[in-house]
Formats: C-alpha cells, sequence, structure tokens
C-alpha cells in the first residue's frame, strides 16, 4: 500500500518543480518526472502476489502471471512523453533564440 | 562539429556495428521476448546517433537539411497503415486482423501479421529519433534573427 | 460492424503522411489533398449523421469477440451525440483548409501545416469515436501535439509564448488524466467504458470514485477552459494564426474537453449529487466572469478568446442543471429539455464562433494590424466582411431569428422551470453584455471614420477566404432550423436519449 502513496508523492514533488523553478529547463524537467510518477503507478497496479513475468515459455508450465495490460500501456504512453518532450525541447530552444535569456520573469510580451 | 579524439573514433568503429545488429535481433524478436518495434528502434537510433557523435558532421559531410531520415519515416508510417488496412480489403473485412497463418508457439515465423508491423514500426521510429538529434544538435545554425 | 468507422481515423492519417512525401515533388500537393480529404470526411460524417437515430453502431477492431459477455477487444463507438460532434469537427474542418488556402501563403514550409492539421483531425475523429477510455488518451495526445506545433508555426516572439504556456499546462492536464485512467483500472481491471459502468453500477467505495472523478474533471478541464483553469486560451488563441484559432476555439476544446466530460459524467460514473452542483457552479463562473474580462479588450482576437470561455460557461451550466435534476430523480422533462439546450448551443457557437475568428483573420490579412483604435470605416471597403461579422455578432448576441436567440432560449427556460431563478437571470445579464461587448467590435471596426494616418489599400480579401465565410454565416442561418419538431427528432433527441437514459449505453454494448 505504501508503494501507491509514494508514487503519488513523486507526482506531488514534480509538480512543485513547475510551479516554483525560475529556469525553463528546469520546468521541462519536473514535467518529465511527473509523467515518470504515472509510469511506475501503473506498472505497479498489475502486479499480483507469486507471478512470474508474463512469457510464455512451452517447456515448463507456469500457474500464475503478472498482468500484461498495464505494461503494454506503459510502453505507448512512454512514446507519448517522448514526443510531448522533444516539442517542449523545441521550443524552449527558439525561445532563447529570440528572447536570449532562460528566465521565466523575463518573457512577458503577452499582456492583459 | 568536429569529431572527437583517436581513441573514441576506433572504438566507436568496432562497436556501432555490433549495436545495430542488436537492435536488429530485439525488433524481429518482439513476438518471443520482450522488447518489439519501440525499444529495438531507439537501440537501432542509438548507434547512428553514436557514429555521429564520434566522426563530427563535417568529415560525414551531412547535408544542410533532414530530408533523407524524414522520407524513411514516412514511407514506413505508409506501409504500417496499409498492413493494417489490408485486413479490411482482403479476408472477413475487419480493420486490423491478423490474417496470415499463425505457426506454433516459439518459433520465430509464427504469429501472423505480428512480426511485420514490429518490423516497419522499428524502421519508424529509428528514423524520427535520427531526425530530431539532426534537427535540434547539428542543424542549429540554421535559423537567422 | 460498420466498415466506415475505422476510415474516420485512417484516411486523415494517410493524407498528412503522403502530403510530406509527395509535397515536395509536385506544386500544391498539399492543398489539393488536404481539401480531398477533408471533404471526403464531410461526407463520411454527414452519412453518420442521417443515418444512425436511435441505434449504436459497434465496431471491434481486430475483430476480437466478447468471452462470457465481457469485452476483451478495443471498441469504437458511434452513437447520436457522436454524429453531431463529428459533423462539427469535419464541416468547420474543412472550411478552415479551404480558408487557408490563400492564408498559409505568407508562411514558408506549407507541407508541415497542411500534414499537422489533417493529424490533428485525425485525433479529435479519434477521441469522438472510441468506447475506450485508454484510447481516448492516445488519440488526445496525437490532436494535442499537433496543436500545440500549429499554435507556434510563424515563429514570432509571442507565438513561442503563448506555445509554451499551452504546452506546459496541457501537458499537466494530460498527466492527471493518465493518473486517473490507472486510478479507474485498478478498482474495475477494464478500460472499457461500458464495462467500467457496469462494475461501478455495482456498488463499491465512494470516496474512491470521487478521487478519480476530481481528477478526470481537473484534467479535461483544462483542456475544455473552463474558469479556474482558463490562463492558457487566451494567449494561445490570439496568437495563433487565424484558421488554427477558428479550429482551436470553434472545435478542439468542444472535442476534446466537453464531449469527453459529458460522455464520462453521464454514461461512465454513476450521477451523484455532490459532482453535478460542483459541475453547476463551474460552469457559471465561467459565464460571467468570461464576459466581464472580455469587455475591456482592445485586441480583437483576445476579445473573441475570452468570450469562448463565457459561452462554454453556458454550456457546462445547462448541462449540470441536467444532471442535477438527474440526481435527485424528479421531473426527468425539464432535465431532458436543459441537456436539449446545452447540445444546440454546442453546435451553435461552433459555427459562429468560426465565423468570427475568419473574419478576425480577414481583418489583420488586409489591414495588418489587430487593435481596435487603430482600424475604421472598413465597411465600405470590405462589404463581404462586414456583412459576415454583422451576422456572426447578431448570432452570438441571442437577437432572432439567428441561431444563438433559441439554444439561449432553451436554456433560460430549463433553468426558470427548474426553479434555479439566480441561474437564468444571470444567463440574461451575460447575454446582454455579451451584445454590448460585440456592438463595441463592430462600431470601431467596421462603422468608425476612418483615421486619417496614411494607410494602404485596403481591398477585399481573395476568393477562398470569401467563400468559407459566407457559408458558414449561411450555416448559422440554417441551425436556427433544428428548433423545429420534425428536423429535431432525427438530429437533437437520439442526442439527449442517449445521455440521459441512465443505463441504455452499457446495456446495449455488453449484450452485444
Amino acid at each position: 500500500m505504501i508503494v501507491y502513496w509514494l508514487c503519488f508523492i513523486l507526482f506531488l514533488v514534480g509538480l512543485y518543480g513547475v510551479i516554483t523553478r525560475r529556469n525553463l529547463i528546469k520546468i521541462a524537467i519536473s514535467l518529465s518526472i511527473m509523467e515518470f510518477s504515472t509510469f511506475l503507478f501503473f506498472a505497479l497496479v498489475g502486479y499480483s502476489e507469486g507471478g512470474v513475468a508474463p512469457i510464455v515459455d512451452p517447456a515448463d508450465p507456469v500457474k500464475l502471471y503478472v498482468d500484461p495490460l498495464p505494461q503494454a500501456l506503459v510502453l505507448t504512453a512512454i512514446v507519448i512523453g517522448l514526443a510531448t518532450t522533444a516539442l517542449l525541447m523545441a521550443v524552449i530552444i527558439r525561445i532563447y533564440r529570440k528572447y536570449g535569456s532562460l528566465d521565466i520573469r523575463e518573457i512577458k510580451n503577452l499582456r492583459g | 562539429m568536429k569529431g572527437m579524439t583517436t581513441i573514441v573514433k576506433q572504438t566507436t568503429k568496432l562497436i556501432a556495428g555490433m549495436i545495430f545488429m542488436y537492435g536488429i535481433y530485439v525488433i524481429v524478436h518482439g513476438h518471443l521476448t520482450p522488447g518489439g518495434g519501440f525499444a529495438g528502434g531507439v537501440i537501432m537510433a542509438g548507434s547512428f546517433i553514436l557514429l555521429i557523435l564520434a566522426y563530427g558532421s563535417d568529415f560525414l559531410k551531412l547535408l544542410k537539411e533532414e530530408s533523407g531520415t524524414t522520407m524513411y519515416e514516412n514511407l514506413a508510417m505508409i506501409v504500417v497503415l496499409f498492413l493494417a488496412v489490408s485486413g479490411l480489403l482482403l479476408g472477413t473485412h475487419v480493420f486490423f486482423l491478423n490474417w496470415i497463418p499463425k505457426g506454433t508457439v516459439g518459433h520465430l515465423v509464427s504469429a501472423g501479421i505480428l512480426p511485420l508491423y514490429n518490423i516497419f514500426v522499428g524502421i519508424e521510429v529509428a528514423a524520427s529519433i535520427v531526425t530530431i538529434f539532426l534537427a535540434l544538435i547539428i542543424f542549429k545554425e540554421e535559423v537567422s534573427k | 460492424m460498420n466498415p466506415l468507422i475505422p476510415l474516420l481515423v485512417v484516411i486523415p492519417l494517410a493524407g498528412a503522411f503522403l502530403i510530406m512525401i509527395l509535397g515536395r515533388f509536385i506544386r500544391n500537393f498539399n492543398k489539393i489533398l488536404a481539401s480531398v480529404v477533408l471533404l471526403l470526411l464531410a461526407i463520411i460524417s454527414f452519412y453518420f449523421l442521417f443515418n444512425t437515430g436511435d441505434k449504436i453502431s459497434v465496431y471491434k477492431v481486430g475483430g476480437w469477440e466478447a468471452v462470457n459477455s465481457i469485452p476483451i477487444g478495443i471498441y469504437m463507438v458511434v452513437d447520436g451525440f457522436t454524429a453531431i460532434i463529428l459533423c462539427i469537427i469535419n464541416l468547420i474542418g474543412f472550411l478552415s483548409v479551404f480558408y487557408s488556402i490563400s492564408y498559409i501563403a505568407k508562411y514558408t514550409s506549407e507541407d508541415f501545416f497542411y500534414a499537422l492539421f489533417c493529424l490533428m483531425i485525425a485525433g479529435m475523429n479519434g477521441v469522438v469515436a472510441s468506447g475506450d477510455i485508454f484510447n481516448i488518451f492516445v488519440f488526445l495526445e496525437i490532436s494535442s501535439i499537433s496543436s500545440y506545433a500549429l499554435v507556434a508555426f510563424g515563429v514570432e516572439k509571442q507565438q513561442l509564448e503563448a506555445s509554451f504556456k499551452y504546452q506546459v499546462l496541457g501537458g499537466l492536464a494530460s498527466f492527471l488524466i493518465l493518473f486517473a485512467i490507472g486510478f479507474l483500472y485498478w478498482r474495475t481491471k477494464t478500460l472499457n467504458i461500458a464495462d467500467i459502468r457496469t462494475a461501478l453500477g455495482s456498488g463499491g467505495d465512494r470516496k474512491f470514485y470521487i478521487m478519480a472523478e476530481i481528477m478526470l474533471l481537473t484534467g479535461f478541464g483544462l483542456k475544455a477552459a473552463i474558469m479556474p483553469f482558463h490562463a492558457w486560451l487566451p494567449d494561445a488563441h490570439s496568437s495563433a494564426p487565424s484558421p488554427i484559432s477558428a479550429m482551436l476555439s470553434g472545435v478542439l476544446i468542444k472535442a476534446v474537453g466537453i464531449y469527453v466530460i459529458i460522455r464520462l459524467f453521464f454514461n461512465m460514473f454513476v450521477i451523484n449529487e455532490e459532482m453535478a452542483v460542483l459541475i453547476t457552479a463551474l460552469g457559471t463562473i465561467s459565464m460571467v466572469i468570461g464576459v466581464f474580462l472580455a469587455i475591456g479588450q482592445w485586441d480583437i482576437k483576445r476579445l473573441l478568446a475570452y468570450h469562448s470561455i463565457s459561452q462554454m460557461g453556458y454550456v457546462v451550466m445547462s448541462v449540470g442543471i441536467g444532471m442535477i435534476l438527474m440526481s435527485r430523480g424528479i421531473r426527468h422533462e425539464v432535465a431532458t429539455l436543459a441537456v436539449t439546450g446545452g447540445i444546440f448551443h454546442l453546435i451553435n457557437h461552433a459555427a459562429f464562433k468560426g465565423l468570427l475568428f475568419l473574419n478576425a483573420g480577414a481583418i489583420e490579412y488586409s489591414t495588418g494590424t489587430r487593435d481596435l483604435k487603430e482600424m475604421g470605416g472598413l465597411a465600405k471597403s470590405m462589404p463581404v466582411t462586414s456583412a459576415t461579422s454583422f451576422v456572426a455578432s447578431l448570432s452570438i448576441s441571442g437577437i432572432p431569428p439567428f441561431n444563438g436567440f433559441f439554444s439561449k432560449l432553451i436554456i433560460i427556460i430549463a433553468a426558470v422551470m427548474a426553479h434555479f431563478y439566480l441561474l437564468a437571470a444571470l444567463a440574461g445579464i451575460v447575454s446582454i453584455i455579451t451584445l454590448a461587448s460585440f456592438l463595441k467590435f463592430q462600431r470601431y471596426a467596421f462603422y468608425n471614420k476612418e483615421p486619417d494616418k496614411e494607410k494602404k489599400e485596403i481591398r477585399e480579401v481573395p476568393f477562398p477566404m470569401l467563400f468559407s465565410m459566407i457559408v458558414l454565416s449561411i450555416i448559422c442561418l440554417l441551425l436556427s432550423l433544428l428548433v423545429f419538431p420534425g428536423i429535431r427528432e432525427t438530429i437533437l433527441t437520439p442526442a439527449t436519449d442517449i445521455l440521459t437514459d441512465p443505463s441504455k449505453y452499457s446495456t446495449y454494448i455488453i449484450g452485444l
């Protein structure tokens, strides 16, 4: 039970980083920490006591397998997270070239 | 950008081919062992990135835009979509159906259409990661104010 | 098993990648293929609209049939409500692509624009046509990532900053949604919407499901820009190129925001009173504060973006009133009326808000500015734009015989009949303030004296842009026919029947 609480605490750590950090790259890294905590939570949900990895071997029969569906979902979600982070990094590089600094307090062109 | 020292170049010459072969192994055995299209594609991209970093873009005479890798990525995606739709046209008219005969469990040539999906998804993931690397790191001098 | 259902996703995906391959060899290939793809999709969605009626079409991807009546495959479901949203997405998408044939000629690398646009349409079609919550998440991410890239398309300083803000908040929402999906999978061990409803209906921990409901409401509320979560909307919608603003504000916040909230809270979770009161309160706050923030704006597109928040508040408030009445189990016909008003306002808002953003783009194309204080007297030099903008302004303020009047009337009548007099009064006051705000827009942009500075030659915009604007204004007039009894039976009543009948959706799909 305590591992699920730890996943949620990791999510809140990432959220704290997004809110309070000033450097743009640190905001991007905190966003990645939030998504990794979600993947960890998904992988832990499928665990059942005494199960083995879900690979079928016709030589020796096994009674109990761990649930393989969350593992497939996490694989898809990792690729989606890669695409999100890549696009965020490309926009950060262009912002640095236009504004000249990576501090979020300098980037306030839009108001109102 | 310039390359690295001689020791790195000699080591990379030996290792890069083996990393590429390992990536192909992970892709093709996707229905027997963990891995499959995504993980194998990233390993294949890793070998290309290692070569580019060790030898430098001046030595390899890379073109000024990433048109080659983008073409591979789009072609592989079109083939994946065509394989998915082929279940709709042939056989029993269901999208995404596994219509090639499946062999016995545990052999390399089995499980219907899954190894074909793995191969083309692996090519696509490798091409897109090399495109991202080239666009962000190598060709960063192309935009002027 | 209708084979047209997966084609809704496959055709725009294939179109996007074909544009990238063949666009560098054949000139003008990207515009022609994008228009043809979206025209085909619009025809398919109109076929669904007129043929669905009361039945629910289910497509089992991969042919995996249910085992012991437990669904084990991925299901794609098209029913009455889905058909309406499909028509909105594809028709306004087609008109936006046609508009952007001449608007995007100012930017470089047009191939990427049309490919990303087709990917965004594919993602939105996938969200509304899926019957499985993880599938909704994957297609939601496809369309969101395409829209992040489209907002930053012309790389100016303002567009990059707006895109960064949009990306951080949108990413936060997506990961909250994924966490909530993990929660639901933990307890019910299934991902199918109908199957989760069956598992939830047999009792269980109330506190656990409230946590999942709050996280889903926050995540999708961030995507739909309801009031405490609206901070990205004015910047993103005002800095994007105009056809993308019309798509974002007219279609995206409805298809991936409001549609999923309505579908999950009516058809998946068991309706309870606390969540219904919370949803109504959020809708009312958005409606009131949105319009007060909109009056003081001098930039055209920021004005329209704040009005989007206010009109979405109307829809959420009306749906919330329906939920409150259904949870108490009384006055079922008033609940049906409230939900009908909400869905009708959703359709109307897509039409007139799309038209208003296309007009703002036409003004910016001709005069080169977006500030209301610098323009004036455009009614003489741009007659078609000023006529269509007049039609759209009257529609959004609720003047008969345009479509906004009928949907706001149904919402106010439903609120009065349910004895929520305060909400009805607020809806009326907000409508009057909206009228004041749009009269200001019309006066300063079109009917003022021309400024005396030296100005460029202001001419009417080219033909593709005119065609889209004229077709949308005709649709604004035609949509007011939806309130008549004969036409309403075929289009609006199946949608509200699916939503207000508590178990019709799940019992039909489990039985297949």
